[in-house]
C-alpha cells in the first residue's frame, strides 16, 4: 500500500469538510473493496476518510411502507434485520448473498452503491426497486444514478447518506454467484412496484447494472415465468471474460429471471 | 503516524504505527501475535480472521487505525489457560486440519458460526466458511469439527 493519511470523520459535516480539503482524498466505508484495492496499489489516495463513526449514516427505519437504510449499514445488518425482512424480504435475502460472512460483517450498502461494481448485488436491488439515493447534497433517483461500470451520478464532495426504498408488492432476487468470489456472474432482481414491474440485471452488462425493459413489458401484461420464455437480453451488451462469454451471461439472465418469478408464483 | 489503543484478548494495548498499516500486520508485527496468518494478500483466504467487537472480520482487509478503540480477540485469546476453546478441542478431536495454516482463521470463523447458530447443518457450516480457504482440501473434517464444537457447546461434552 502507498503511504496515506487516515482520518476519522466525527460527523457528516466533518466528513464533507475533510473531503473538500484534499482533492485526492477518498471515503472509506466498509473498505471491503477499497482496502484490497489499496493493497494491490491500484489506487493512491492521499487521505482516507473513515465514515464508521458517523452516527447520521447508521440505522434502518421503516415508516408507512418506506424503508430507509443508512449508508454505513453493514450487509449483515440488512440481511438479519427483522424490519427489512418484513418490508422487503428480497433485499434481506440479497444482502445475505454478498461475499462471505467476514465481508458481510464490514461491507456497507452505501459503499457498494457508491462503488457500483458491475458484478455487485445491491445495484440490482436499488435499480429494480426504483430506490432513492440520498446524499449530503440532494436526492437522486436510481434511474439517473447508475452511469456505467464504476460510474455514478455522484459529484465531487458528495456522500451517500441513505438509501430509500418503497416496499414493492412483491420482489425476488436470484443470482448465479461466481463460485470463488461470490460476485454475481449474473443476478436478476424483479420487483412488482406501485409504478410498474421493474427488472434489473447485474453482473452481465458491459455498462454495469441495467433494466431489462423487454422483460418488464412482458411481465406488466402477465407476471409469470411463462411471459418471459423466449426473451433474451442482448449478448452484444454483455460482459465476456475468462469466467464466461457474453452469450453465457445473457442466457443466465433468462434463467435467473425465471427462477425469481417461480419464487413469486 | 496513528496511535492505536485497543483491547486485545482482554488486555489494553497501545502502539504507534504508520497510517497505512493493515490490522493483521499490527497484530503480527507490532503486538507479536503470529497466530493470525496471512495466506493470500488478496483478501480471499480468511487465514487472518479475528473478532472485532464480537464479529468475525478479515484483519487483512482493514487498517489498524480503523480498529482504534475496539475490542479484538485473536486465536491466542480463545483458550483459557490450558483449557482449549470447544472449537479448538473439536478441531483436535476430529482432525480438522492437515498442514494447519488455515486453522486459526477457520477456528475464528467457526466460533462466530456457532455463536449465531448453535446447531448448524453441514450446509450452514459450508456457507459460513465460504470466506475461509483450506488448500489441503481438508473440508470434510473441518465441517465435522464445527458440528462437533457446536455439540460440545450445547451439551457440555
Amino acid at each position: 500500500m502507498y503511504e496515506l493519511t487516515y482520518q476519522r470523520a466525527k460527523s457528516l459535516a466533518d466528513a464533507g469538510s475533510l473531503l473538500a480539503a484534499n482533492a485526492e482524498a477518498k471515503l472509506l466505508a466498509g473498505g471491503q473493496t477499497l482496502i484490497p484495492t489499496l493493497k494491490a496499489r491500484l489506487a493512491q489516495p492521499s487521505h482516507v476518510i473513515d465514515l464508521a463513526k458517523v452516527a447520521e449514516l447508521k440505522g434502518i427505519a421503516e415508516k408507512g411502507g418506506v424503508l430507509t437504510i443508512g449508508a454505513m449499514t453493514r450487509h449483515v445488518e440488512v440481511a438479519t434485520s427483522a424490519v427489512v425482512k418484513k418490508a422487503i424480504p428480497a433485499l434481506a435475502h440479497l444482502a445475505g448473498l454478498i461475499g462471505d460472512l467476514q465481508v458481510r460483517n464490514l461491507g456497507t450498502i452505501g459503499g457498494s452503491v457508491a462503488n457500483n461494481d458491475p458484478a455487485a448485488d445491491y445495484p440490482a436491488a436499488v435499480l429494480a426497486l426504483n430506490a432513492t439515493i440520498k446524499t449530503n447534497k440532494r436526492e437522486i433517483k436510481a434511474d439517473d444514478y447508475f452511469q456505467g461500470m464504476f460510474s455514478t451520478a455522484l459529484g465531487e464532495g458528495e456522500i451517500i447518506t441513505h438509501l430509500i426504498f418503497a416496499a414493492p408488492k412483491r420482489a425476488a432476487y436470484e443470482k448465479f454467484a461466481h463460485p470463488a468470489s461470490g460476485y454475481a456472474m449474473t443476478g436478476v432482481f424483479i420487483a412488482d412496484t406501485a409504478s410498474g414491474v421493474r427488472v434489473a440485471v447485474t453482473g452481465a452488462g458491459a455498462s454495469g447494472v441495467f433494466r431489462w425493459k423487454d422483460a418488464e413489458a412482458a411481465l406488466a401484461k402477465d407476471f409469470s415465468a411463462k411471459a418471459i420464455a423466449g426473451l433474451q437480453v442482448d449478448a452484444g451488451e454483455c460482459i465476456g471474460d475468462l469466467h464466461a462469454p457474453a452469450e453465457y451471461r445473457a442466457h443466465l439472465a433468462s434463467v435467473m429471471a425465471k427462477r425469481a418469478l417461480e419464487q413469486l408464483a | 503516524m496513528a496511535k492505536i489503543e485497543l483491547t486485545l484478548n482482554g488486555k489494553k494495548v497501545s502502539r504507534e504505527v504508520e497510517d497505512r498499516t493493515l490490522l493483521v500486520n499490527f497484530i503480527r508485527d507490532s503486538l507479536g501475535l503470529t497466530g493470525t496468518h496471512v495466506g493470500c494478500d488478496t483478501s480471499q483466504c480468511g487465514c487472518c480472521t479475528i473478532h472485532l467487537d464480537g464479529n468475525a472480520v478479515k484483519s487483512c482487509s482493514m487498517l489498524a487505525a480503523q480498529a482504534d478503540g475496539s475490542t479484538i480477540v485473536t486465536i491466542e485469546g480463545l483458550a483459557i489457560g490450558d483449557k482449549l476453546h470447544p472449537v479448538q478441542q473439536a478441531f483436535t478431536e476430529c482432525h480438522g486440519l492437515q498442514c494447519g495454516f488455515c486453522t486459526p482463521g477457520m477456528i475464528m470463523t467457526s466460533v462466530a458460526i456457532i455463536k449465531d447458530n448453535p446447531n448448524p447443518t453441514d450446509e450452514d457450516v459450508i456457507k459460513g466458511l465460504e470466506g475461509n480457504l483450506c488448500r489441503c482440501t481438508g473440508y470434510v473434517n473441518i465441517v465435522k469439527s464445527v458440528k462437533r464444537a457446536a455439540e460440545i457447546v450445547r451439551t457440555g461434552a
